[in-house]
């Protein structure tokens, strides 16, 4: 029997092909109208591709769209599934998204400083950089650290410079995102003890650790243990998290690297859905509830110059999501949610014609608004350059307040859905990335993926396709292959001297000698215990961090345990 | 005509900096334009690319570094190479993220190449080419 409700459905159907069949006779003749006209004067490119070099069309219509696409099954309202149009319901007459701009450089004073200033700037977030003997856990006296201490963000070795880091900034009051993967764990460790000592219990502390692993291995390559003992190091986290400090997002599952690292815009939604993906079975398979971790972990995208192609990269990404943590039946809706910061793309600035990278940024950051980010961090003009510069930030960060305030955009929720060409891109994506999927389930997952090294050769390369592009002309970069003027940059510059190490490495030798060194060797003997064991390491560590234990010390103890990753020489 | 052998480069990333887009797509550039390359990995240190160097027996080694170390590691590998005599006939070329007032401390301790982010692959396998140090 069918239903009233049911039969009008198949009817209105019905009326929809023979419109659709209306449209496209109506387009075969408007394309043969200027036939003889486009032999006569072509169009200006032979084919015409986004900045990931994929084909677009002359126009697109209403029979672009599948012929079972339906407003509410594939986009719905926002804040309902599958939340192709946003996350939240109100989105950002709500609330805006937070202004969060990455900082880091030099010793923990001077990022306190510059945090401090951003604050009184009207940012609403922090975003910590940190240099890269952290990032590897290294202490700065460590050889490979030699010319690295404090270069590309802050020299964190203990506890002791955590506390400077934060001196004056109320940890209950701002929240804050760390760029820290490998070592997540002790710097989890050293802010819950930072924070301690400002009288503010974990549940109250609410931000945000990389932590994501996968992606080192495949593109940003800031990796210390092979794959299989590091992923037991994020359950560990995310288990620890889910308990003690609930309001912690404990992966920021990234594609931004991935794209930095010369991926295309399918690339990177792919490879960072498929590795969000990983983490879940991962932790399914721990014993976790998908309502324990799902509604923490959240996404870190790019924002890349080609506009339209990345709101339907975003657009996508909330949609493939939601439907792969519907099979494991969650009951908190915010389950099914993706959410996302958005970095606007460093790799698109030029170091020529510096100031031409303000445009740019504006016009990525306003991709990312469209595409519905809930933060994001606009580059400054001079990153092709070096670190930014005081001045360089602040216009960095007046884009986004111009775009929230001045521009209009945020009036209304997702503004370009129902555009036949966004509806189509949005498509295309979500079933280009569904053919990603398949080919890394058959190479047998993500991590015999990556130990294939079929990541890196995707990354590297679309990469090379891009430069020959650019150099073959088939790409204008403004200021770099066309517009050219010849003129020299002068933009003022931060150097950070090495007088920087020379004091870091002074107050890391002064901490190791005035802690207590018994409690220093008991708490990383306890580390080396629970790291052989299946005993969570995340309470052994914060023990070690809180007797000054540094992170080259405790990652040693692990490397011990764990073994290093060798990395590969692939071209 | 005699049958020339092919370039050998060796490309290096030292210290802890993670960036290789761009050194990758150096190393396929030189490739297709003909030469031999050996890519060192990630995180190496100035004694590792010597001793790789001297290994390969290159004729070019090739610096990438985008981390703002190449001041502290880039005079100690050429250090390196003159203490071995292998500086004499290896060019050394370098690029990545340097800023203009290094060019000249650089160029004082023997680098000639200097390739910063835009530069056309092409301008780096000319003067690969124009500027070894022995011949082939």
């Amino acid at each position: 029997m069918t239903s009233k409700s049911q039969k009008k459905e198949l009817s209105n159907n019905k009326d929809d092909s023979l419109k659709l069949e209306e449209i496209r006779k109506e387009r075969t003749i408007w394309e043969k109208s200027f036939d003889s006209l486009i032999k006569k004067h072509p169009e200006r490119l032979k084919r015409f591709m986004t900045v990931s070099s994929e084909s677009i069309d002359r126009i697109y219509d209403p029979t672009d769209l599948p012929h079972d696409w339906t407003y509410l099954h594939d986009l719905n309202y926002p804040g309902e599934y599958p939340f192709t149009r946003g996350v939240q319901k109100t989105m950002y007459r709500g609330r805006l998204w937070t202004m969060r701009q990455f900082a880091g450089f030099g010793s923990a004073e001077e990022t306190n400083e510059r945090f401090k200033f951003l604050l009184e700037n009207g940012m609403t977030g922090l975003s910590v950089a940190f240099h890269l003997p952290t990032l590897y856990g290294r202490e700065s006296n460590h050889p490979m650290s030699l010319g690295e201490v404090g270069k590309l963000g802050v020299a964190i070795d203990t506890l002791k410079d955590m506390e400077i880091l934060f001196e004056g900034i109320p940890l209950d009051k701002v929240t804050t995102s760390m760029t820290i993967n490998a070592p997540a764990a002790i710097l989890l460790a050293m802010y819950i003890a930072v924070a301690e000592k400002q009288g503010i219990t974990p549940d109250k502390l609410g931000g945000t650790i990389q932590n994501d692993i996968l992606k080192e291995f495949i593109a940003q390559k800031s990796y210390i243990f092979p794959p299989k003992p590091s992923m037991r190091i994020i359950m560990d986290i995310m288990e620890f998290c889910s308990k003690k400090v609930p309001r912690w997002n404990t992966i920021s599952i990234s594609g931004y690297h991935i794209r930095e690292a010369g991926s295309t815009a399918v690339q990177e939604l792919a490879f960072t859905l498929a590795d969000g993906m990983e983490y879940v079975r991962w932790a399914i398979k721990a014993g976790m509830d998908i309502d324990d971790f799902a509604p923490r972990l959240s996404f870190f995208f790019n924002a890349h110059n080609d506009f339209f192609e990345e709101i339907a990269k975003y657009r996508a990404s909330r949609r493939i999501w939601s439907k792969f943590i519907s099979q494991y039946n969650p009951k908190n809706p915010r389950s099914k949610w993706l959410r996302f910061h958005t970095q606007t793309a460093g790799c698109s600035l030029t170091a020529q014609q510096p100031s031409n990278n303000v445009v740019r940024t504006t016009i990525q950051a306003l991709a990312a608004i469209l595409g519905g980010t809930q933060s994001l961090h606009t580059n400054s003009l001079d990153e092709a350059l070096a670190l930014p510069s005081e001045e360089a930030v602040q216009i960095a960060l007046r884009t986004q307040q111009i775009i929230a305030h001045e521009s209009g955009v945020v009036n209304t929720i997702d503004p370009l859905g129902g555009s036949y060409f966004i509806e189509c891109l949005t498509n295309k994506m979500e079933a280009k990335a569904e053919e990603y999927f398949k080919k890394i389930e058959q190479l047998g997952g993500v991590i015999p993926a990556i130990e294939k090294g079929f990541f890196q050769q995707e990354i590297s390369n679309a990469s090379y396709q891009y430069q020959k592009e650019i150099e073959e002309n088939q790409r204008i970069i403004v200021g770099v292959n066309e517009f050219t003027s010849g003129e020299k940059i002068s933009v003022p510059l931060l150097k950070i001297g090495e007088e920087v190490a020379n004091h870091q490495i002074a107050r890391l030798l002064k901490t190791k000698q005035e802690r207590d060194n018994e409690k220093v060797k008991n708490a990383l003997l306890n580390i080396k215990t629970a790291a052989e064991g299946t005993e969570n390491l995340m309470p052994p560590i914060l023990e070690a961090v809180k007797a000054y234990a540094s992170i080259g010390e405790i990652c040693n103890v692990l490397r011990d345990v764990f073994g290093e990753w060798a990395g590969d020489t692939l071209i | 005509m005699t049958m020339k052998r092919k370039i050998r480069v060796l490309l290096a990333k030292p210290g802890l900096d993670g960036h290789d887009r761009g050194v990758k797509v150096v190393a396929r550039a030189l490739r297709d334009a003909g030469m031999e390359v050996i890519y060192t990995g990630l995180h190496k240190s100035p004694e590792q690319i010597v001793e790789s160097a001297l290994q390969e027996d290159v004729d070019v080694i090739g610096l990438s570094s985008l981390s703002g170390s190449h001041m502290a590691l880039f005079p100690k590998i050429i250090e390196l190479l003159n203490r071995n005599d292998m500086f004499e006939d290896t060019l050394v070329v370098v690029g990545g993220i340097i800023p203009d007032s290094d060019i000249p401390r650089l160029n004082e301790i023997g680098i000639q190449g200097i390739f910063g982010p835009g530069v056309d692959t092409n301008e780096i396998v000319k003067f690969i080419q124009a500027n070894l140090k022995r011949s082939i």
